[in-house]
């Protein structure tokens, strides 16, 4: 069954008089478990196709179904909650907050879902997830202390604190050596393995894509390969190696 | 509940990031609030005070005189009749709650000799202990004031005013010594504090305080006279030697021959055996004076048998000039506080504003980021919002401090009065909150509005 669904979707932007269309007419199918990397060439429309299938953007016009639910025209707020709710980013940068500790770093998501739980639930969760990514002996660290790294894996707990099926990581490599950048894609494979999460990797670089199963490749808005899955996962690395 | 807590912590943990700018930025609060607060009790004091001198000016005494006689057409003018008792004078202080205290005053004008120099006081007044007390002039520089026990015994014992003291003694202590007021010796027990001139530009210190029992029977027995024709008329052995007397007579000359013995008896004439010229009041405080001249006419009435329509044998007057001036200065000063505070506060406002908003723009990527991870514009305005208001919070509580702490030093080393203020406090603590709300919303909207993505990738 698929996460994602995308139906000829469209986005145009528009600067002053001119209409530059970015994408024209995207489908695009993600599996629920899969670990799919997007590529493209800078103004191939990958950011775009990003930010839509993060809902931090709305596309034009076409379908996007995230998780059975038309998200596509939802309004800001209702955007903010899916995001809340299903989608967890890891960016280039890290984006940590500055003099705040990893602990609190990744419990701040936490603040803007539904007060369900309590100072001491989410306190627990974070550290747990801290834990996993192997940062139990630096929870009261800031980011200044931390490793580049240590930081990126601080961000990929603060992703997960919501539980979200799907994880999207912008460049999470671009800012890493090649050693931690082999580690931290060595995480997320294991997350995809053994936790079942979605992970989309956004990536110009092809020893990062080469990590992710499937790769999909946009070119002029157009998805040039890679759209539907092909038969094994297996067999799409192999594709991808062999290019 | 929850959220609030929520929201709160996350505003103090997003301040204690930059304790440094947060300080700076609630400097502007705290100096205002500080500014306020201590302008306040400043002020307040300072107020109270100018309110105290004023009052003790006579803002809130009424004084009543007798009305005015008047025949054939011809009135005389006030004070005129002899009406007002001292009896008057005890049943208001009795009846009349409106009132503070009482003084019954009686007037002469004669010369005071004191070894070899002599002065005519501007006032001489006959009175009653309780006179210092309407005119709140207790603080006495020296001695004590005279008793009840004096004015009922008509004691020749006297209180001089500072000019007198120069005039009489030179500056030396008269206290114990005597004066000779119209050839009767008075002793000195006490001289009076030093007053200046009154709203008229007349000398108050130019006084001599006695019993009126003593200055009515002892001094100035012509007044009783006067009234009583009754009473033998006594001829001062000092005008026959005067040749002038005889042109300008300034005794009583009796136009009617002297009614013999028979005849006084038979035509007994109504005897007030005492009157007082004025008696002086005090009301409990200037809004009480209204109910107060209410309460003495309806006293005066009763006791002088006058019924509705009737003129009125006396008239009361009150101090408008001096309480409408009182009035005047405390709102002027009111008000002059509430602009500074004001000014200061805006200006406090305006400081957390331009901070606010650099700090929009230097967090823009953080906002970006919370965005990213699910939060609406409502909780990214709200949490701009609470920082505001937490930091306006802050800096009015420390701005409290500093002011009282500001107030209570004044009030230490300049010896300037000061009054603690409440009501400043809670509306230093109020209006700060609400420029958190004002100066922040601005910001914390802006905030609200940015894009994700752009905010994301700002730079």
């Amino acid at each position: 069954m698929e996460l994602i669904k995308l139906k000829n979707l469209c986005k145009t932007y528009r600067l002053g008089e001119i209409e530059v269309p970015v994408l024209k007419g995207v489908s695009l199918m993600i599996r629920r478990g899969e670990m799919v990397a997007l590529m493209g060439t800078s103004g191939s429309g990958k950011s775009t196709l990003m930010n839509i299938l993060g809902c931090l953007d709305r596309p034009t016009s076409g379908q996007y179904w995230l998780d059975g639910q038309e998200v596509g025209q939802l309004s800001a707020d209702d955007r903010a909650m899916v995001r809340n709710r299903k989608i967890g980013f890891v960016f280039q940068n890290f984006n940590l907050l500055t003099r705040t500790s990893a602990l609190e770093n990744v419990m701040m998501p936490l603040a803007y879902t539904a007060g369900h739980l309590n100072e001491r639930e989410c306190r627990e969760r974070a550290q747990a997830l801290l834990e996993r990514v192997g940062l139990a002996s630096r929870l009261d660290h800031h980011p200044s202390q931390l490793s580049g790294g240590q930081q990126q894996r601080v961000a990929i707990a603060r992703a997960l604190v919501n539980n979200p099926p799907l994880l999207f990581a912008d460049e999470p490599t671009g800012n890493l050596d090649s050693a931690t950048s082999e580690d931290i894609l060595k995480m997320f494979q294991i997350l995809n393995e053994e936790e079942g999460i979605t992970i989309i990797l956004v990536t110009h670089e092809l020893d990062v894509a080469r990590h992710a199963r499937r790769i999909v490749r946009i070119r002029d808005g157009l998805i040039e390969d890679g759209s539907v899955e092909a038969d094994t996962g297996k067999k799409t690395v192999h594709m991808a190696v062999s290019q | 509940m929850k959220q609030l807590l929520r929201t709160l912590r996350m505003a103090l943990n997003a301040l204690r990031r930059n304790v440094m700018r947060s300080a700076l930025t609630t400097l502007g609060i705290v100096i205002g609030v500080a500014a306020v607060i201590a302008m306040t009790e400043i002020g307040q004091g300072t107020s109270a005070s100018v309110e105290r001198a004023i009052k003790s000016m006579g803002a809130n005494n009424l004084l009543i005189q007798p009305g005015s006689a008047s025949s054939g057409g011809v009135t005389f003018g006030s004070g005129s009749v002899v009406t007002l008792t001292p009896m008057d004078g005890e049943a208001m202080k009795r009846e009349c709650p409106a009132l503070a205290a009482v003084a019954p005053i009686v007037r002469a004008r004669v010369q005071v000799v004191s070894g070899n120099r002599n002065w005519v006081p501007l006032y001489i007044y006959g009175t009653t202990p309780t006179f210092l007390e309407v005119r709140e002039w207790e603080d006495l520089e020296e001695g004590e004031n005279f008793t009840d026990r004096d004015v009922s015994n008509g004691n020749r014992v006297c209180l001089l005013g500072k000019t007198v003291v120069r005039e009489l003694f030179q500056d030396e202590s008269p206290v114990g010594k005597e004066v000779r007021i119209n050839n009767v010796s008075f002793k000195v027990i006490g001289v009076l504090s030093r007053r200046g001139a009154n709203m008229m530009g007349l000398d108050q210190d130019d006084m001599l305080l006695a019993p009126w029992t003593a200055i009515k029977y002892r001094v100035s027995g012509a007044s009783l006279a006067s009234v009583n024709q009754s009473a033998t008329v006594v001829q001062d052995p000092s005008q026959k030697v005067n040749t002038l007397s005889q042109l300008y007579p300034s005794q009583n000359v009796s136009l009617y021959p002297v009614p013999s013995a028979s005849q006084i008896a038979n035509n007994p004439q109504p005897v007030r055996f005492v009157n007082v010229d004025q008696i002086l009041c005090r009301a409990t405080s200037g809004e009480d004076i209204p109910l107060a001249i209410e309460q003495i006419t309806e006293l005066l009435h009763e006791r002088h048998r006058i019924r509705d329509g009737q003129p009125d044998d006396f008239n009361i007057r009150d101090m408008t000039e001096i309480s409408r001036t009182q009035r005047t200065t405390s709102n002027l000063i009111t008000r002059l506080i509430l602009i500074v505070a004001l000014v200061s506060l805006m200006v406090g406002g305006v400081g957390i504003m331009n901070i606010m908003l650099v700090s929009v723009t230097e967090r823009t990527r953080e906002i970006g980021l919370r965005m990213a991870v699910g939060a609406r514009a409502r909780d990214i305005l709200r949490q701009f919002l609470a920082e505001a208001i937490v930091l306006c919070m802050l800096g009015g509580l420390m701005g409290i401090i500093l002011g009282r702490g500001v107030a209570i030093m004044v009030r230490k080393f300049l010896n300037w009065p000061t009054e603690i203020s409440l009501l400043a406090i809670i509306g230093a603590v109020g209006v700060s909150a609400a420029v958190g709300v004002i100066f922040g919303y601005y910001p914390a909207w802006k905030a609200s509005r940015l894009d994700p993505i752009e905010a994301l990738r700002y730079e």
